[in-house]
């Protein structure tokens, strides 16, 4: 049992948590919501291992963790619009009743 | 495993959790906004608090903010009524248990690397030297990206009959 195997566990747990958000769940911002926890938990993972293989100044694992957290905000950005337009049009914000975005 | 990790990752697993499963959306925004600083505190506590506090700042303060308008936004006459989980729910459940499985096999089976021992630290100014050198090109890509999104979800969630274009034919 290594130090770092408790960190990556707690990910994957997460990474299902959000999995089964996505899956289960009618509301589409929830939806929106669980892809955001598995982003976070993809980027626990980036922290991790970056830290486990310390070496002087290389920091590229937390460089794309930064990267990560904006294209994590340019995505919820683009979700939430969508779910905001999708849903004057249908007046609902469960993604069963999207069969058809047009018009 | 120090103590510090074990409260941690309890109250974060215990926040996800209650995010994706509670009835209350708003109740779920502000569970999403707690798991989101705990995530912080953990990269702090991995010694990255540039990244912990950028994780705070973003995830909390503009994504968080981010679900909780949409979700008020959002809120229909149906709300509260039927079921927030799918009528197969059951399956749903399976696969990402599955799912977890596959990533705790791969994890406990894979050699991983012993940690190095001593202290990584990451100070703001490393950050900032590698982002305005080596990593300068990516940043702004990020940047254009990021505006690009922003511009496009204003037009996405504009009212379509107020913009100019709708009002012209309108008019014609």
């Amino acid at each position: 049992m290594n130090e770092l195997t408790g960190y990556i566990v707690l990910s994957g747990i997460i990474f299902s948590i959000g999995f089964a958000g996505v899956l289960l769940r009618k509301n589409a911002i929830i939806m929106l919501a669980g892809i955001e926890l598995m982003l976070a938990a993809a980027n626990l993972n980036f922290i991790t291992f970056w830290r486990a293989n310390w070496q002087g100044d290389d920091i590229t694992g937390a460089i794309f963790v930064l990267f990560t957290i904006a294209v994590a905000a340019a995505e919820a950005a683009v979700g939430f619009a969508l779910v905001l337009a999708i849903f004057r049009h249908y007046k609902s914000s469960e993604a069963q009743d999207y069969n058809s975005l047009k018009g | 495993m120090s103590l510090t990790f074990l409260i941690l990752s309890i109250l974060l697993i215990v926040g996800a959790t209650a995010a994706m499963t509670l009835k209350n959306l708003v109740h779920c925004a502000l569970c999403l906004a707690g798991v989101f600083a705990i995530f912080g505190l953990i990269f702090i506590y991995q010694n990255a608090e540039f990244i912990g506090l950028i994780q705070i700042l973003v995830y909390v303060g503009a994504v968080a903010v981010l679900i909780l308008f949409a979700i008020m936004l959002v809120k229909g006459d149906k709300f509260g009524e039927t079921s927030p989980f799918i009528n197969s729910w059951k399956l749903g459940v399976f696969v990402s248990f599955l799912l977890f499985l596959v990533i705790l096999i791969c994890v406990l089976t894979s050699k991983l690397p012993q940690p190095t021992e001593g202290v990584g630290y990451i100070s703001a100014k490393v950050i900032g030297r590698e982002l305005m050198t080596k990593y300068v090109l990516p940043l702004e890509v990020v940047g254009l990206l990021l505006t690009a999104a922003l511009i496009g979800g204003v037009f996405l969630a504009l009212k379509k009959e107020n913009t100019l274009t709708n009002k012209k034919i309108k008019n014609e």
